[in-house]
């Protein structure tokens, strides 16, 4: 399958105009990870937007004298990565396939141009970004909660 | 059901350590006493107090009462320590159970947070005991870390089985961990839910609204979930008033009830 093809059926391409389709393959290649395999790393620029496509990825941040402590999986149809959408952001975790993971990576500069130029397509793909957000806070928040704890 | 409020005495003839603070105890006590998935005993350690607990048993062992308890509080940390001979006091069973036999033809949705995981063991062993009576059974299990997960040994034997899928996701993990990580709720976002749903939700009652949320963002209807509710019960027969829930009494018409009769009572805050 081609990355237009993959991205046409990515839930954050959903709604999307085929020109707008267009406009956003340009900016897309596909990426295989094997398990196990480093995605990015935290502290290293964020230059692309990653949509996973099939597998699972972890995020993960190192704790000193901890080691590294999963936070949080993602899986197909998920997007990993917000950290590209500021010009100049770098990784704040690290990103490792658990499994065999496909992605369509998508470079972070060349979005935020399609962006900037076709205001629409912009604003559909920040609202899916902004969605995506608003539900990683949510499953953040009720992770903080610890409600599994005793007399939680 | 006995509406007595004496409990009878019953030996404790197993007792299994599933966590650091967290034990199963398996009693000996009468087929007239068996508790049906979903249904609760009052468990009085003598002289401390009694507290309810349901059932995590296998409602095909009617001679056994099977509770799992968290050690939390004096009454829970003396029953945690109660050995096999001891005598505890029993009374009920109590409450409603799991509707398993209204969902049949369904697609069963078991979600369970931590300790929640207990009261929906019984289901899970009832409704894989009539297995071709259901569609689809999936299994979502949250626990804090690995090291939280109660009944690993039975959802690793689920898991083992062709026709239940078990999904089991801890809220942080080391590295080693080969699991999911992540909200229980994460998980449903992954599966496809048909309208033959039937959800079946236990867990710390902000787990279980989250769920109701992201359920309903699926499409799953509210009379298709039923949730177990915990609250303060102390009579088990709707006498005293303390488990009231709106128009409710937890311990009389719960603690299984349909999230469509919970209403926005599911909401409200325990004072």
């Amino acid at each position: 399958m081609t990355p237009r093809e993959l991205l046409a059926r990515h839930p954050f391409a959903h709604g999307l105009s085929e020109v707008q389709l267009d406009r956003l393959a340009a900016c897309a290649r596909s990426a295989r990870f094997g398990e196990g395999e480093v995605i990015f790393r935290d502290g290293r620029p964020a230059t692309a937007l990653y949509l996973i496509v099939d597998g699972r990825v972890v995020l993960e941040q190192h704790v000193p004298a901890r080691g590294s402590l999963q936070l949080e999986n993602l899986a197909a149809g998920d997007l990993l990565g917000l950290s590209w959408l500021f010009p100049g952001g770098h990784w704040i975790l690290d990103a490792r396939a658990v499994e065999p993971t496909e992605t369509l990576v998508l470079d972070a500069e060349c979005v935020r141009t399609v962006m900037r130029e076709d205001p629409v397509l912009g604003l559909a793909l920040a609202t899916h970004v902004i969605h995506a957000l608003y539900q990683r806070l949510e499953r953040v928040r009720l992770q903080r909660l610890d409600i599994y704890g005793a007399g939680a | 059901m006995t509406s007595s409020m004496h409990p009878e005495p019953a030996r404790v003839v197993a007792r299994h350590e599933e966590a650091a603070d967290v034990v199963t105890l398996t009693l000996a006590t009468s087929p007239a006493r068996a508790l049906r998935p979903g249904q609760f005993n009052m468990l009085y350690a003598f002289g401390v107090g009694e507290v309810p607990l349901s059932t995590s048993g296998d409602p095909a062992r009617g001679d056994l009462a099977v509770h799992t308890i968290r050690a939390v509080g004096a009454v829970t940390r003396a029953l945690c320590r109660a050995r096999p001979d001891d005598v505890l006091g029993v009374r009920g069973p109590y409450g409603t159970p799991w509707p398993l036999e209204a969902l049949t033809g369904a697609d069963l949705l078991v979600v369970a947070g931590g300790l929640g995981l207990a009261p929906l063991r019984s289901a899970v062993y009832q409704a894989l005991a009539g297995r071709s009576s259901y569609g689809r059974i999936r299994v979502l299990v949250g626990a804090r870390s690995p090291a939280d997960i109660l009944f690993r040994a039975e959802l690793e034997g689920w898991q083992r089985r062709h026709d239940v899928d078990v999904l089991v996701t801890v809220d942080h993990a080391e590295a080693s961990w080969q699991g999911h990580v992540g909200v229980v709720t994460a998980l449903l976002s992954r599966l496809d839910l048909g309208p033959a749903t039937a959800a079946l939700v236990c867990g710390p009652e902000v787990m279980m609204r989250f769920t109701v949320r992201e359920l309903g963002r699926r499409g799953i209807a509210d009379d298709r979930m039923f949730l177990a509710m915990e609250r303060n019960m102390k009579c088990a027969l709707g006498f005293c008033g303390h488990c009231q829930l709106g128009p409710s009494f937890v311990c009389r018409d719960g603690p299984v009830i349909r999230c469509d009769r919970l209403g926005s009572w599911l909401w409200l805050k325990e004072g």
